[in-house]
């Protein structure tokens, strides 16, 4: 009787502890949030969003941040299709075409393993190294492959745990039929379309926050560029020069932009949730 | 287990004696007498090493043409080795070493110019579990054609129908050919897949243990099915019920430790089999 009452306190104790590591979580986030929308709610207005920089921005007079949110937009949205279009190929190759237990297959996942763990700022430098020795000055391009240099691992490594579980009979199934190794592709991507977007959200959050990769690649401009060669704003770094001017008018822009960071997150996020269910409805 | 074992072991006075006997006479048999048309598939001194074990020991077998084909014994014995060195599966697996021959038609399937695309289009393959590809049950049944060119709707259509009408899952389904396969029930995705197998014409089905994870009607429905498709098709099955083989079987092989014991017609091995371990696994001695 004592042993049951023993466990039964154990267990309230347990549940004690998780719910508060959940609560402090989700409290200090909320905290952040409400941070954010009391000071940049006030400072937004319909001219932020649908204006580009005015002669007095900033020193807090006209204009807004459409420059910085299209140019985030294009920086994302460039690496996620320049990301998938190396990691899917990478992810494939190693999942059907390198033997179970490769070499090479362990030494490609270790390696993206190490790269995720970078930081930022290195790849802004390697961008920046990189452009030096091209030629290249800082433009929506360079920005664009440093992104795709700093999401690359997270796409790799978060699709390859999806297509390492696809089951075997699925596969099998498929190669009875007749089908080659090439064939047996588009069935395994219906099967991980959920996780692939998955992999995107997360890449997507990475890419668009991060300020430290695009500082000395994507530079910063009033204007929103019309090619890729030109230089790009981006809302990170719109955040972090207006933070760090003595205006308040200006440090409060700053939260406005990260409002409109989190909205922009959030709607993405949204979206890959509707899809994700949409694709996983065939999903076995 | 153990218990049982040992008492296989009396029953043999010399084992490897008696083994010779039997292969050589049952060889004989094999390719003389039991059957009326020609093997469609002919096994000859197959060695399957895994990962360095000793899978599949100097087995020798002749698949008869368009009758059904059951391979029975215990767990382990090499029976899904077998069936899957007949499509070619086990290639992908690691480490695998195969020596001898698998004649499909008097063509060695395992030789360097055959295209292995082309064996497995000749096999329809029941898996354990019914394995529906992630898309919707006509996109399922159509995938086969599709990958092997066939791209006219109307013609795919034809094909779908009829295939689902040879499972008798038409009916069941024609309203909700686009929902996924996966809502349906798991005695109408094996169903399904003998369809999308079916549907690629091939010559021989193989069945893994295809209605281990059916309820009694849906077995009873894929039985009924492969005694119809015998007609037609050339069926390989491995199953660890006996009352299924005794149910459906023309012809039997017993595997014991990755050697084939005894092959005959399924009255011969049911009735009156030659093999002490054979007899004694049919009587219930070990399973």
């Amino acid at each position: 009787m004592k042993h049951f009452r023993v466990k039964k306190m154990e267990e309230k104790i347990f549940k004690a502890l998780m719910m508060a590591a959940t609560m402090i979580i989700v409290v200090s986030l909320f905290m952040i949030i409400v941070a954010v929308v009391k000071r940049g709610l006030p400072a937004m207005s319909w001219d932020m969003v649908s204006k580009i920089p005015g002669g007095g921005f900033y020193i807090g007079k006209e204009g807004g941040l459409l420059n910085a949110i299209i140019g985030s937009l294009y920086i994302v949205i460039g690496s996620i299709t320049l990301g998938l279009s190396f990691s899917l190929p990478i992810v494939l190759y190693i999942n059907l075409y390198l033997p179970e237990k490769s070499r090479l297959a362990q030494f490609t996942r270790l390696s993206f393993d190490v790269l995720f763990g970078i930081p930022s700022i290195v790849y802004g430098a390697f961008g920046f190294t990189l452009m030096v020795y091209l030629g290249l000055r800082s433009s929506l391009f360079a920005g664009i492959l440093t992104v795709t240099f700093l999401i690359v691992p997270i796409l790799i490594r978060s699709i390859d745990e999806v297509v390492r579980r696809v089951p075997k009979e699925m596969m099998d199934a498929a190669l009875s039929l007749g089908a080659t190794r090439s064939e047996i592709i588009k069935p395994i991507l219906r099967q991980v379309a959920p996780g692939i977007i998955t992999a995107i959200i997360l890449s997507v959050g990475r890419g668009i926050g991060d300020a430290a990769s695009v500082l000395f690649t994507a530079g910063y401009t009033d204007s929103i560029p019309t090619s890729l060669s030109q230089p790009v704003a981006t809302l990170p770094l719109a955040i972090f020069f207006q933070l760090s001017s003595p205006i308040v008018e200006v440090q409060d822009r700053a939260y406005a932009a990260a409002l409109i960071l989190t909205f922009i997150v959030l709607v993405l996020s949204l979206a890959g949730r509707y899809y994700s269910r949409k694709f996983s409805k065939n999903k076995i | 287990m153990i218990p049982n074992l040992l008492r296989i072991e009396k029953h043999i006075d010399s084992p490897t004696e008696k083994f010779k006997v039997m292969k050589e006479s049952q060889n004989q048999v094999a390719v003389d007498q039991i059957f009326k048309t020609k093997p469609h598939i002919s096994v000859r001194n197959l060695n399957v090493y895994l990962t360095k074990n000793h899978i599949l020991k100097n087995v020798s077998l002749d698949i008869p043409d368009k009758a059904i084909t059951c391979i029975i014994g215990p767990s382990g014995c090499g029976k899904t080795t077998l069936l899957k060195t007949f499509n070619r599966l086990l290639q992908n697996s690691v480490d695998v070493k195969i020596e001898g021959e698998v004649l499909v038609d008097g063509v060695n399937i395992h030789g360097k110019d055959v295209e292995v695309e082309n064996i497995r289009k000749k096999m329809g393959l029941l898996s354990q579990r019914p394995c529906p590809l992630p898309m919707s049950i006509f996109d399922n049944v159509a995938y086969g054609p599709r990958i092997h060119g066939t791209r006219n709707k109307r013609k795919l259509y034809e094909i779908v129908k009829n295939q689902l009408e040879a499972v008798g899952l038409w009916e069941e389904v024609k309203e909700r050919l686009k929902a996924p396969a996966i809502r349906l029930s798991i005695g109408q995705q094996q169903r399904l897949c003998l369809a999308r197998g079916l549907a690629v014409s091939p010559e021989i089905i193989l069945g893994d243990e295809a209605t281990s994870a059916l309820d009694p009607i849906a077995t009873t429905k894929i039985e009924q099915l492969f005694l119809s498709l015998k007609k037609e098709y050339s069926i390989v099955l491995v199953t660890h019920t006996l009352r299924q083989a005794r149910r459906i079987a023309d012809y039997v092989a017993f595997m014991y430790m990755g050697e084939l014991i005894e092959f005959g017609s399924a009255t011969e091995i049911f009735t009156n089999p030659k093999h002490q371990l054979t007899r004694d696994y049919i009587g219930g001695s070990f399973s």
